[in-house]
């Protein structure tokens, strides 16, 4: 049976080299695309909805794990089934570590072919497993797709929190007030982390959201989150953290997407699929 | 530094005030001594009128200081009066209290100095006072040497982390790691351009690791290690990294520090070019310009403002600036803008050494 896969990479000479590779493991698989940075690979991999994604974890426009992360929550779970998922690196020992315990794999470059049947071999395992549960009932699929969530999430939390302890600027120290610009306004205000309800990400901002007001700050979502309790709040998203006693309600629109109500606030707040399992009934 | 970071009667002190009252004690028994033989007076006598003085002084003086200038490095008060004043009392307190033990000790009337010749008066106070002042000012120095010690020792260990970091950014483990990849594949695929590979990435070795101790080289040695970097960032990158160096031929044999340029353009690929999706070209050039010797390191990458947000800038431009103003002080200049047609121009400037 043939088997179909992406690769992303943006040195043209490495990704050559992980296809010529490929093709000696595993003569079955065939790419379908090859693309060279983020955004394309996101876009190329929903249109040709491959079964197996070679994500390098540095790429121009949208790294590895930004990419992933966004082909979790766009990706057309009826149509086809998760895409097996291998982080390519060339040296991230710590991520690298992180993944050994991790059901989904990586791949170090340069490539060895010795490594590389050893993945190949996972993937056709954990493909033949999928192939099996196909047929059956939609709840099985259902619990498939969750199983491929889960290890999605695992993998993207062992390498961004790689990323947070890499650079020493993070503090670990909880955050208590968080100086902040005024939208608009060239007054910083110092804002209590009691009184923020969500962060979102925009752009190169981090919008902060109090019951009246909104400000912004210019950190990074990965640094912010390093200071903020895990407890009170909670990433639901790529882009928002939510104070969790602040959730109201959670609802399922037509499409299936989720969505947060909370007390204070007006709009709705989408969650992204890989943080749904948050939010089943007990 | 804080008061508990530098507590006054930390041990450290305390054993460096024992170490004084040693000395001083050994001190007086010279002075006892030296005294009892020349006025041929009681051995007995002259021993505890010159411990007591001296013991005195001492306790007083380097207990006051402790208590005055306990926060700091050097353990003396370092402005105003308070160093003189501190003598002083410490060789009156010396000189009253000791007496008094003294002539206790010898039965005489207390402090009855009227009773004194005024020569054996004068010959008293002036061995007091010279004595203490010699002591402060040797146990002053004994503290500001230590200091000074310390300091130096405190600047070579920065000096070596710079060293290290420059390094450790340069030979930035993706960066090597990327390059050894691609020439994997080269060996097979393309092997003279391997080899050439090879030999850019042996030169970029070679001056990194043994370019930051040497102090200048001509400048076609810098443009020719950039030339090396990126040729091998141009390899990895493929089509998305273009660059053009522009370098007079009168320019060629100017000396420069080795490695100058090298955080720029590394600038310039990490937080101009990479982030950028179609990639973009890096021109280096360098003029001169009224006697001064301009570089420009341009690219058209995200830009300025973009690349702030980027983790990790800073040490390079850091590096430069230093080395800079060490080589050329108030006349290097680095000048860091957005560039006309979007990404960054970095522009360095300093005087031309003359023509030999």
């Amino acid at each position: 049976m043939n088997s179909t896969a992406l690769i992303a990479e943006d040195e043209p000479l490495l990704a050559q080299a992980l296809k010529a590779e490929l093709a000696a493991a595993w003569p079955g698989l065939q790419v379908l695309a090859t693309a060279g940075d983020g955004r394309s690979a996101v876009r190329e991999a929903l249109r040709l909805l491959p079964q197996v994604l070679f994500f390098d974890i540095r790429m121009p426009g949208l790294d590895g794990l930004g990419a992933a992360a966004e082909l979790a929550d766009r990706w057309p779970a009826d149509e086809a089934p998760m895409p097996q998922l291998v982080f390519v690196t060339a040296y991230d020992e710590y991520a690298a570590r992180a993944f050994e315990t991790q059901a989904i794999d990586y791949v170090l470059k340069p490539v060895q072919p010795e490594r590389l049947r050893k993945t190949v071999l996972r993937l056709q395992q954990a493909l033949a497993a999928q192939q099996q549960a196909k047929p059956a009932p939609a709840a099985a699929a259902d619990e498939a797709l969750e199983r491929t969530l889960a290890q999605w999430r695992q993998v993207l939390a062992a390498a961004a929190g790689n990323g947070a302890s890499a650079s020493p600027a993070a503090s670990t120290a909880p955050l208590k007030m968080i100086a902040a610009s005024e939208a608009g306004g060239s007054t910083v205000r110092m804002v209590p982390i009691g009184e923020v309800l969500y962060f979102e990400a925009a752009d190169k901002y981090i919008r902060v959201l109090t019951a009246t007001h909104e400000y912004l700050i210019r950190t990074p979502l990965k640094q912010l989150l390093a200071q903020l309790d895990p407890e009170t709040f909670w990433q639901v998203h790529r882009a928002v953290v939510v104070r969790s006693s602040a959730i109201e309600a959670v609802h399922r629109d037509e499409a299936g997407k989720l969505h947060l109500d909370l007390r204070g606030r007006t709009e709705k707040i989408p969650v992204s699929r890989l943080y749904g399992h948050l939010f089943r009934a007990m | 530094m804080s008061v508990e970071a530098l507590p006054r009667f930390r041990a450290e002190n305390v054993r460096g005030m024992l170490r004084h009252g040693l000395i001083t004690v050994v001190f007086c028994c010279f002075i006892a001594a030296a005294l009892a033989i020349t006025q041929h007076g009681d051995w007995g006598a002259q021993m505890v009128y010159s411990l007591s003085i001296g013991l005195i002084s001492w306790l007083f003086i380097d207990v006051g200081r402790l208590l005055i200038s306990g926060h700091r490095e050097i353990l003396w008060p370092s402005s105003g009066p308070w160093g003189y004043l501190l003598v002083a009392g410490g060789v009156t307190v010396g000189f009253l209290g000791g007496n008094a033990i003294g002539d206790a000790w010898t039965h005489q009337p207390l402090l009855d100095f009227g009773s004194f010749t005024e020569r054996k008066l004068a010959t008293t106070i002036i061995i007091t006072v010279t004595a203490t002042v010699c002591m402060c000012f040797f146990f002053y120095s004994l503290g500001r040497s230590k200091h000074m010690r310390r300091q130096i020792d405190l600047a070579q260990r920065n000096a070596t982390e710079a060293r290290l970091k420059l390094l450790e950014t340069q030979l930035e483990p993706h960066m090597l790691f990327n390059t050894l990849a691609n020439l994997r594949v080269l060996i097979t695929a393309d092997p003279p351009r391997a080899v050439a590979m090879l030999d850019r990435l042996n030169n970029y070795l070679r001056m990194t690791l043994s370019g930051s101790r040497a102090l200048a080289h001509p400048l076609s040695a810098e443009f020719e290690r950039l030339a090396d970097y990126l040729e091998l960032m141009s390899v990895r990158m493929g089509e998305r990294l273009r660059y053009t160096l522009d370098l007079p031929d009168e320019l060629r044999g100017t000396p420069v520090p080795p490695l100058l340029l090298q955080p720029l353009v590394e600038n310039s690929i990490r937080h101009g070019l990479e982030p950028k999706v179609e990639g973009g070209q890096i021109a280096v050039r360098a003029r001169k310009d009224a006697g001064r010797l301009v570089i420009e390191v341009s690219d058209t990458g995200v830009g300025l403002d973009a690349a702030q947000t980027s983790e990790g800038s800073g040490f390079g431009l850091e590096q430069v600036r230093e080395r800079l103003a060490t080589v050329y002080g108030d006349q290097g200049r680095m000048n860091l803008a957005a560039g006309p047609s979007g990404g960054t121009l970095a522009t360095l400037s300093f005087p031309l050494p003359p023509r030999p």
